[in-house]
């Protein structure tokens, strides 16, 4: 890492009488967890080669509830939800991008109904619409000519329709994308969701994550890309039940442009 | 004595088509027991999804070999029923083949076509049967099905066969007696039969009285057939036949990542981050509010939708072989969860039609006597089930107010849960980190 990152907050950018472009909402994964803070480094360090103006609520930040929501507690879902809107509403947020697909959900989704209305984008679009602007070039680099396949987090693809995104971005990497035998609307949860990441599983026969990276090693991958810092940490876990984890890699496709161009 | 036939017919379908409706009625009963959802907004997106899902079978056709043979039974089922009002008309009225003077060779076309599908439904009814109980498909042999479920999808495949084979051994019979040279009786040429054709040659050397009675035979146990087996529907898994429109008409349009956000909670959260409120000031007593309960412990606490699902659910499994939970051989199967919740509100109604009406508590409930708390926390939320059925059920939106139900009304989540409850509660995250440490990344290397 050559240059520092620029992470403005919002209440440094609202002291300067500025609005930024974005507001990038890091979640609690990407602020906290060790593997997924490397996915938010690498989102705004594409977000500072592409002079984007952006700014983070920083220590504003609260969990979002869906794990809450989805566990059952709806109260402590819509305190969490209530508070955040405050925050937001606040600072006159319009519009927001997250590399998480959970708040991405909950923002987009369950939020306007309690007074929350913004624009709210997952990062994989965010970068398509900078591509498509172009405001952001991405070249293969080192990852010219590997096979990549992409695992469709349940909260982005089924659950919002977005399968498009992310795969135009990784195909712009000179790549080989290929498809798991269940992918898109079919795509096999990671195990998760449902704040099942906060839990151990029910007794069954086998891990979700396992059964699912079988799924994506059929596909013979050098990368298994991911949009979601769960799923990233299923998979990659699941990778290490495998003993897979000289010869695959998982990372989100935030970190798979970072890279490529070097940043 | 000549109407005594037709006096018959008309109690016959007098008796069939009002025990039909009183079931349907039962049907409507004990889906509004459930409480009330808005689901009439957006009529155009409605009617397209129920002409798309329901009548179109979009969804069926994603498992391509069940999504052409049902549609061919589908095709069929519909096709063939135009035949019932000419049986109808002719049982009532004593008349024979009452349409075929009036539309001729369109009536061979028809009649044609009918024979055609009768034979293709069988082809398809076999191979569903050899698909269930040869092939064994894991979606079809799976515990769930176990007693009666799994001979309720036999005996309906059967009652198919026996229709349709009554169908074409009617038409046969009738073929026979028509080509009788120099005609027999009211047996008029009424076209080419391109089935049956082949099989009217069973009744060669028989006696043209006997073929008749055969025929009348025939006919009279296919009619009384479809009677026997609309009633059937009530108690089988198979109204999905009829409910799939409406199921389609009323589900849900919004994204299926959005769970909706109880209004019950939204009211109390809003008085409690309201600084005006007063904290000591007493409830408004509303006299005829029942008290309000968050999520669902039974099958009332659910909203009709969703016991309509119940109802729809033909038990095909699509959701159950889509969970990653039941793949991985956990307990949690979604097409339980809707099997569940039709018996449960089956035992519910019958408890009213018992007591004159009104519900007396049985002691049971859907929680825990019928779906257990292991199977509710085994789910990911992960919406497979729901993009998988082919009629828009949502067993996750029972999942999700289930838990809700555990959760705020009984605190019974598993121990992690509540760690990672009380973290976002204290420190804003799922995980013990200071809310202050939050953007400590950005200096990290």
């Amino acid at each position: 890492m050559s240059e520092s990152l620029v992470v403005p907050t919002m209440a440094e950018m609202l002291a300067q009488g500025k609005q930024p472009e974005v507001l990038f909402w890091v979640g609690c994964a990407g602020s906290f967890d060790d593997r997924a803070k490397k996915i938010t480094k690498a989102f705004v360090r594409i977000l500072n080669r592409a002079n984007v103006s952006f700014a983070v609520l920083g220590t504003e930040e609260s969990c979002t509830g869906d794990p809450a929501k989805r566990a059952g507690n709806e109260f402590l879902f819509q305190m969490q939800a209530m508070m955040n809107i405050e925050v937001l509403n606040a600072y006159e947020a319009k519009k927001i991008v997250t590399a998480c697909p959970h708040c991405f959900n909950t923002l987009k989704n369950e939020y306007p109904e309690l007074g929350g209305q913004y624009e709210v984008v997952h990062h994989t679009e965010f970068l398509k619409s900078l591509l498509d602007d172009g405001r952001l070039t991405i070249e293969g680099g080192q990852f010219k000519g590997k096979r990549i396949t992409f695992h469709d987090p349940c909260y982005l693809g089924r659950a919002n329709k977005i399968y498009e995104a992310p795969r135009a971005l990784i195909e712009k990497l000179d790549i080989e994308l290929v498809e798991m035998k269940r992918s898109k609307a079919n795509g096999l949860c990671c195990g998760a969701g449902g704040a099942q990441m906060f839990k151990d599983a029910e007794p069954g026969t086998k891990e979700i994550n396992v059964e699912r990276t079988e799924d994506a090693l059929e596909t013979k991958p050098d990368i298994i890309a991911a949009g979601c810092p769960f799923c990233n940490t299923m998979l990659t876990d699941g990778i290490k039940h495998q003993e897979k984890e000289d010869s695959v890699k998982v990372l989100d496709i935030a970190e798979l442009i970072a890279n490529a161009q070097d940043l | 004595m000549s109407y005594l036939d037709n006096i018959l017919f008309a109690i016959l379908l007098i008796i069939g088509f009002g025990f039909f409706a009183s079931s349907i009625k039962k049907i409507i009963r004990n889906i509004n027991l459930g409480v009330d959802v808005n689901r009439k907004d957006n009529p155009k997106a409605r009617w397209k999804n129920m002409a798309m899902i329901a009548l179109g079978q979009s969804k069926m056709v994603k498992r391509p070999i069940a999504g052409v043979l049902h549609i061919i039974v589908y095709v069929g089922f519909i096709i063939i029923n135009i035949e019932l009002l000419e049986i109808i008309i002719d049982g009532l009225f004593g008349t024979h083949r009452v349409f075929a003077p009036y539309l001729g060779p369109v009536y061979d076309v028809l009649i044609g076509s009918f024979e055609i599908l009768a034979l293709l439904v069988l082809i398809a009814v076999i191979v569903f049967w050899t698909r269930r109980n040869i092939i064994r498909l894991k979606r079809f042999i799976n515990p769930d099905l176990n007693g009666f479920p799994k001979n309720d999808a036999n005996y309906i495949l059967y009652f198919e066969v026996v229709l349709m084979t009554l169908f074409l051994l009617m038409n046969a019979s009738d073929l026979h007696l028509q080509n009788v040279p120099g005609g027999f009786s009211h047996f008029h040429k009424a076209g080419s039969f391109p089935v049956s054709r082949f099989i009217a040659p069973i009744f060669n050397g028989m006696s043209n009285e006997l073929v008749m009675l055969l025929c009348e035979a025939f006919w009279w146990m296919h009619i009384i057939g479809i009677l026997i087996f609309m009633n059937y529907l009530y108690f089988s898994k198979h109204l999905h036949i009829l409910l799939a429109f409406p199921n389609t008409y009323f589900a849900n349009l919004n994204p299926e990542g959005q769970f909706d956000n109880l209004e019950s909670v939204t009211k109390e959260v809003k008085l409690m981050m309201d600084p005006n409120a007063d904290p000591f000031a007493a409830a408004p007593v509303d006299e005829n509010a029942a008290p309000s309960k968050f999520g669902a412990s039974d099958v009332q606490d659910l909203n009709w939708v969703q016991l309509l699902n119940a109802y729809t659910c033909t038990e095909c499994g699509r959701c159950t072989s889509s969970c990653p939970a039941n793949q991985t051989g956990k307990k949690l199967s979604p097409r339980k969860i809707m099997m569940d919740t039709r018996d449960r509100l089956q035992e519910v109604g019958k408890n009213i039609d018992a007591n004159k009406g009104v519900f007396v508590p049985d002691n049971k409930s859907l929680l825990n006597d019928y779906i257990t708390p292991e199977e509710l926390w085994a789910c990911t939320s992960c919406n497979a089930c729901v993009e998988e059925c082919p009629v828009n059920i949502s067993p996750l939106s029972i999942i999700m107010d289930m838990r809700r139900y555990l959760v705020m009304e009984q605190s019974a989540a598993p121990m992690p849960l509540n760690a990672m409850m009380t973290n976002i509660e204290n420190n804003g995250a799922p995980w013990q980190y200071n809310q202050q440490d939050r953007l400590n990344w950005k200096n990290e290397n």
